[in-house]
């Protein structure tokens, strides 16, 4: 309500009250809301904290909505896991089942593929709630990663945020987990086949995996426990560490202040957008039903996981096309694609690292990878600021392709994963498509590299020219001399800003080798190798425009060619610099006064 | 009795033992053998044109009296059923040699189908063409579904929508496949599919995975679109095509509106 409105509210509530009792209580600030609301914080002291959150300023950016994705998509996952545990039977109990799905009736199998079939035949809206869940949690994960490729772009795990950084990866590995054991829990045959392929992963970790297996398994496989077990693990230990971990990660985002892009009146030390109420509350609560509406249609259109085609499971059974669920699949896939001679024979035992190396080795090696990221390039930089300021991918050409070829690496062993259904889908030979990933897991993501690397710098180059020169408009202009030129649009304060706002950092020199008296210095290989690394992160950067190289630009068309030394076409400056005959304001905008060249 | 043991080491005895053996495995046989429904057309007129069709079509590859020849194998023995399935499906004759015969346009009519079945069958004893009270449903589909998952699924999916198998081999998608060139497929085990013959899975048994089959293909989804039931692999995809795609349109225009 505005402050006219307001007063006017007033103004008629006190006519009306014209003829009351004067001696009322009179209406204290705030009214009913404000006095709930201290005496809340009389006893809580809650009212500082919750008007600094309500204060806090969020930026305004698609990408920075990934994250909330994953947010409001964990809450949907807490709503309807609960409903499923209504009526979820973590159960190995054999059972007949009786329920109204005819191609079942009769059929042997465990008490927790009975109550899932029983979800989603029986219970009304069981089935919604069923394929809400499975839905969310694809879309959880995606989110999650999404969001971590956005963080890795845009330097944003740089320092304060490198625990963040952490907390994330623990979070992404705590989700997959979480998905891979939910989908074993229904015990339908795609989930056994799941927990049979989990159970020769444990087995091929050498002297303890059988022991492993049988303290998990509480036996042999697959035993009565293992359900139960993961039921556990699924709707308590898990979501408790999720939800956990999750919070530090918010709080930590309240601590450093959210990070914005480049832009005019954004710097280091502030941070540009809406306040959390009433605007962001309104955004950001908005979007939580549009992510639950969004995963509802789908759920409610899209069939997901239809455990009562694969039936219940069997040590026996198997079906063509058993995959795991998306996040797993990159691990599939390194078993698909890993070579069979990597399992051998020694000390009387069988060494399994054609298994190994991709379901056991593979997660903790890249999550390390990730983890160590933020450290390596701070090593390499020498960068000890603080930035709350991100980059644009392209202005870090390294890392941007770094982080492609990595999901190069990644992508094709996700795609690996689907090797049969590619093979049956594209009608090829699922040993062609399996021999061709092995090379390209190898090569694709050094050209990739490279690609990506060599495609930033043009895009920086492409920024420095448009700022320089302006905008083309096509518009071709004669002088009163007879002098033809095109008119260069040059681009407002508020464009520039963003293309200019970055830092490139140069490559480090060399170290000296000795110190003063001739003797080698402590640590210098270690120098060295940095200076080394650095100058391949670094040694083709291209400089953000200067100041006086813009100023240059506009005012003189020979100084710039001459910053630029290109000889040749400061003879013809004219080109653009042409503008100067008639006036600065009309080809490039700005009003500085200043002298004719010719 | 005591000429008997005295005669034991008779020259002759191993050859009257070895006779005796023989003659009662071949009685056995063929007294507990599968009988063929109706395999041996006695019609000699269908036999006589079948004979014809097959050196017009077919000998080229398998032999002018169909006992194998350079690109084909023989099919003395194969039966009725085995030329019902291969014909009847359009996989032969076979435009050209490929890693598998792939179902195709049909290129004989029923009535010279069931000629040039007739003279395959006249060949040798083989497996016939089964009646349709076996193959027209009926049976017991939840048993089925289990016969099913035990032997079929691992091929052919759990739904029988088809997967791969090496060197660009695959199981064909089970969606469009009659219950006759199923039974006949179970029957003959065409290329890379093996045998179930009538001691592995019986008659009945498989009466009861084609009933299932025919109920997976009739009974709606009521999950919703069921992207063609290959598993996990398109469901992902639509996550992160579709899913992902609509929350990220939305998160857009969500930031375009403050500006």
């Amino acid at each position: 309500m505005t402050a006219v409105g307001q007063e006017r509210a007033h103004s008629t509530a006190d006519a009306l009250r014209a003829d009351d009792k004067k001696d009322a209580p009179a209406n204290k600030d705030g009214g009913p809301v404000g006095a709930v609301a201290s005496w809340v914080d009389e006893r809580t002291g809650s009212a500082k904290g919750i008007s600094y959150l309500m204060k806090k300023v969020f930026p305004d950016h698609w990408s920075f909505m990934l994250g909330e994705i994953a947010m409001y998509s964990l809450i949907i996952l807490l709503i309807s896991g609960t409903f499923l545990t209504f009526w979820f039977v973590p159960s190995m109990g054999e059972t007949t089942y009786t329920g109204s799905y005819v191609p079942l009736k009769g059929v042997q199998m465990s008490e927790a593929f009975a109550s899932t079939v029983h979800i989603s035949m029986d219970v009304k809206g069981g089935l919604l709630i069923r394929q809400i869940h499975h839905w969310s949690a694809l879309i959880f994960v995606v989110s999650i990663a999404l969001h971590m490729f956005r963080v890795f772009f845009t330097g944003a795990f740089r320092k304060p945020r490198e625990i963040n950084w952490i907390i994330g990866l623990l979070l992404a590995m705590l989700a997959m987990v979480e998905g891979f054991i939910g989908y074993s829990l229904p015990d339908d045959l795609l989930s056994g086949t799941g927990i049979r392929a989990m159970q020769g992963f444990i087995l091929s970790i050498p002297v303890i995996g059988t022991y492993v297996s049988y303290l998990l398994f509480g036996g042999g496989f697959p035993g009565q426990d293992i359900i139960p077990r993961f039921f556990t693990i699924h709707v308590l230990l898990l979501p408790a560490a999720l939800i956990g971990l999750f919070t530090a990660h918010i709080i930590l985002v309240m601590v450093h202040k959210h990070t914005q892009y480049p832009g005019p009146g954004r710097t280091n030390k502030n941070v540009v957008g809406f306040p959390m109420m009433p605007v962001y509350a309104a955004k950001a609560g908005g979007f939580f039903f549009v992510v639950f509406g969004v995963t509802a249609l789908i759920a409610g259109l899209v069939s997901i996981n239809p455990i009562w085609m694969y039936g219940p499971y069997e040590p026996t059974m198997i079906t063509a096309g058993s995959q795991p669920d998306w996040y797993m699949g990159f691990a599939d896939g390194a078993l698909r694609l890993l070579p069979g001679f990597l399992e051998f024979n020694l000390f009387h035992r069988t060494w399994s690292f054609n298994i190994m190396i991709g379901a056991i080795l593979m997660i903790p090696i890249l999550w390390t990878v990730m983890g160590v990221y933020p450290f390596i390039e701070k090593w390499v930089t020498g960068d000890n600021e603080e930035h709350h300021l991100l980059d644009r991918p392209r202005n870090r050409p390294t890392r941007t392709g770094l982080g492609m070829a990595a999901i190069t690496f990644y992508g094709i062993l996700f795609a690996a994963c689907g090797n049969d259904i590619i093979a049956i889908k594209f009608d090829l030979s699922i040993d062609d498509i399996t021999e061709t990933f092995r090379v390209a897991l190898i090569v694709a993501p050094i050209v990739v590299f490279w690609v990506v690397k060599r495609l930033c710098l043009s895009l920086q180059r492409a920024d420095r020219d448009l700022l320089l020169h302006g905008r083309e408009t096509g518009r071709l202009m004669r002088t009163g001399k007879g002098r033809f030129f095109e008119v260069h649009q040059e681009l407002d304060a508020y464009q520039r800003w963003r293309l200019v706002d970055f830092v490139s950092p140069e490559p480090m020199g060399l170290p000296p080798a000795t110190d003063e008296h001739g003797v080698r210095r402590k640590g210098a290989r270690k120098e060295r190798l940095r200076a080394r690394v650095s100058h391949y992160f670094f040694k083709d950067r291209i400089e953000p425009v200067t100041p006086l190289e813009l100023a240059a630009a506009h005012h003189d068309g020979h100084a710039t060619e001459a910053i630029e030394s290109h000889p040749d076409e400061a003879e013809s400056g004219h080109i653009h610099g042409g503008a100067e005959e008639i006036g600065a304001s009309h080809a490039y905008g700005h009003p500085a006064p200043h002298d004719k060249q010719d | 009795m005591s000429s008997l043991v005295a005669r034991r080491r008779h020259p002759a005895a191993i050859a009257v033992v070895l006779l005796l053996g023989l003659i009662l495995t071949g009685g056995l046989y063929a007294a507990f053998a599968p009988k063929n429904a109706d395999a041996a057309s006695g019609d000699t007129q269908a036999v006589a044109a079948g004979h014809n069709l097959f050196l017009a079509n077919c000998a080229t590859c398998h032999g002018l009296e169909a006992a194998g020849g350079d690109g084909g194998p023989s099919l003395v023995g194969v039966g009725a059923a085995a030329v019902d399935f291969q014909v009847g499906t359009g996989r032969m004759p076979l435009a050209n040699p490929a890693v598998q015969a792939r179902q195709g346009k049909v290129q004989f009519s029923s009535e010279e189908i069931s000629q040039l079945a007739a003279y395959v069958a006249s060949l040798g004893v083989g497996p016939g063409i089964p009646p349709s009270s076996l193959t027209s449903g009926g049976g017991d589909i939840a048993k089925g579904g289990e016969l099913f998952r035990v032997n079929c699924a691992m091929c052919h999916n759990f739904a029988g929508s088809g997967g791969a198998l090496t060197r660009g081999k695959f199981a064909p998608s089970l969606m469009d496949v009659s219950g006759r060139h199923m039974y006949e497929a179970m029957l003959t085990g065409p290329q890379s599919m093996p045998v179930f013959n009538n001691s592995n899975l019986s008659p009945q048994d498989k009466k009861d995975i084609i009933s299932f089959l025919q109920n997976v293909k009739t009974e709606p989804s009521p999950g919703g679109w069921s992207l063609g039931n290959l598993g996990p692999v398109p469901e992902g995809l639509f996550a992160w095509t579709f899913g992902i795609g609509v929350l990220i349109l939305i998160a857009i225009w969500l930031g375009k509106k403050a500006a």
